[in-house]
């Protein structure tokens, strides 16, 4: 049997956490391949309905980064992120989804290095965790 | 402690003493109309009407056990605008809280309305009241009511025993008995309601239509704190009981899969649900309209593919948009052909979301829900200690 690889989708905004990806990338920074990158033009646009999809559809983890409070291009979106990610996992705990599962991290447009660490951190954590909970239930 | 009016009571019948009080209140100038639950002509269950004759006020019922829809959606409706006068609206505790919701969310407005409440024994599922009618002989429908109220304070109801009807589980496990922050409240609780009932104003404006009536006030009301305080230690106890039953027969996604297993995707806990206040619903959106060869590729994910899919999806959102406002009336449970327990599952969850934003739905109309606001440092364990 072959070794488990998580999936990870990351909903990351344009104006700082995927920039910082696009100079991780052109900087040439090792990173795991395990992250399907989904750019949002702001984290407060992170619809809950996304999170919930992905980690149904077969995603082992959702990660969801953008500005540092007090940066974000719409002053206040990531402060709304934090409560739905907040209210996510709420919910999701309590049907036995593994709270690391899902992550919310603030990466500035000049923080490549950052970026990169972020992923291979996630990927790391969910490998170790395993499948998500989801994944035997054939029910969408 | 504002001072407590009596509503005498003839005959043994505390509702017709609500309709002579809701009679009083609508002959005032500025009473535009009454909504209230109101007795069909034939059989049937009570619906929320809107009252302007004060003939028609012969038939209203706020003690009836029936409890097929909850009117916070209709109250709402009737405050969207002006009205050239003020409106009487009688509602059930829960029904209170759930529009007190919509109001936040500027679907309802509190202006040109005076809320009375009613302290709430609980009602049946749709079910459960037709077995209450057949149970109870036939009578007409507001003596239905009043013996209903004898049997309840008499402690009947609260199981099924001898096969008998139950009331609602909602019900059985509401910690929210007396209405919260209504302007008028009808006291039942430990009063024997076929001599007299309680009339309490929550409000300054409540106290104002009490004085304009020229009701005699008298000190507080006797015995009603006491059998308050007994009623909402039952049911917190019932309903920690249900939370951990619900807890364990959901705590995995494969285990909520098959409690949701029965769901065909009907809707009709969304339509039923007070609080889910979106004017449009995303599942009855083209977004929901898949490709064939998206079933297909889902199907191959996994071997096979349930179908209706995004059952899972839409409880699941379902809680991220409601649970923070869910007032657990239970109509999801009663709206659901396939007797799921929604009622269950929903109250469950809004229990976690509403303790993690220190919120109650319906507490407070000045409470801001919690998704519309935000701290600059708070909950810092959800980006691992980072703010």
């Amino acid at each position: 049997m072959e070794a488990f690889e998580p999936t990870i989708i990351a909903f990351v905004c344009n104006w700082c956490t995927y920039t910082a990806a696009d100079l991780a990338g052109t900087a040439r920074m090792v990173q795991s391949p395990r992250l399907r990158l989904v750019r949002m033009m702001c984290t407060g646009m992170v619809d809950p309905k996304y999170v919930i999809k992905a980690l149904l559809s077969g995603a082992d983890g959702v990660l969801i980064s953008g500005c540092h409070p007090g940066d974000c291009h719409y002053i206040n979106g990531n402060y709304k992120a934090r409560r739905r990610v907040k209210l996510l996992n709420e919910i999701l705990t309590g049907f036995g989804f593994d709270e690391r599962r899902l992550k919310l991290t603030w990466v500035g447009a000049s923080e490549g290095n950052e970026f990169a660490a972020t992923v291979n951190r996630m990927v790391e954590d969910i490998r170790a965790l395993g499948p998500s909970e989801a994944a035997a239930v054939q029910a969408l | 402690m504002p001072s407590v009016a009596r509503l005498p009571v003839e005959n043994g019948n505390p509702v017709r003493a609500m309709q002579e009080l809701l009679r009083r209140l609508l002959a005032e100038d500025d009473i535009v109309g009454v909504f209230a639950p109101r007795q069909p002509p034939a059989k049937g269950a009570v619906m929320p009407s809107l009252i302007t004759d004060p003939e028609a006020l012969a038939s209203v019922d706020p003690a009836s056990p029936s409890f097929p829809v909850n009117a916070a959606q209709q109250v709402a409706r009737l405050t969207r605008g002006d009205l050239d006068g003020k409106l009487i609206a009688v509602l059930r505790p829960c029904e209170l809280r759930a529009f007190t919701e919509l109001v936040k969310l500027n679907q309802g407005s509190l202006q040109n309305l005076i809320i009375v409440g009613a302290d709430c024994h609980g009602a049946f599922d749709n079910d459960g009241f037709r077995a209450f009618m057949e149970s109870n002989g036939g009578k007409p429908g507001i003596d239905n009511s009043a013996d209903f109220l004898r049997r309840v304070s008499a402690g009947e109801f609260t199981a099924a025993a001898n096969g008998g009807p139950a009331l609602a589980r909602a019900c059985r496990a509401c910690e929210h008995p007396a209405p919260e922050h209504a302007d008028l409240t009808i006291g039942l609780f430990g009063q024997d309601t076929s001599r007299d009932v309680l009339l309490i104003p929550g409000t300054a404006q409540g106290e104002a239509l009490v004085s304009r009536l020229g009701l005699a006030t008298s000190g507080s009301g006797a015995g009603r704190d006491e059998a308050l305080t007994r009623i909402r230690a039952e049911r917190t106890a019932y309903r920690d009981a249900m939370f951990e039953e619900t807890r364990a027969a959901t705590a995995t996604p494969a285990k909520l899969a098959e409690y949701l297993a029965a769901c065909v995707g009907c809707y009709n806990c969304r339509a039923a649900c007070p609080v889910c206040y979106c004017r449009e619903c995303v599942f009855l959106t083209d977004v929901f309209a898949h490709e064939p060869w998206q079933y297909l590729g889902w199907a191959r994910q996994k071997g096979a593919l349930r179908m209706p899919t995004d059952t899972l999806f839409f409880h699941l959102t379902r809680m991220a948009h409601m649970s923070l406002s869910c007032v657990g009336c239970g109509q999801c449970s009663n709206a659901c052909p396939n007797d799921i327990g929604v009622m269950e599952l929903f109250r469950t969850v809004a229990a976690r979301t509403q303790s993690a934003f220190d919120y109650e739905a319906g507490r407070n109309p000045d409470e801001k829900p919690p998704l519309t606001v935000f701290h600059q440092k708070e909950f810092a364990e959800v980006t691992g200690g980072h703010d």
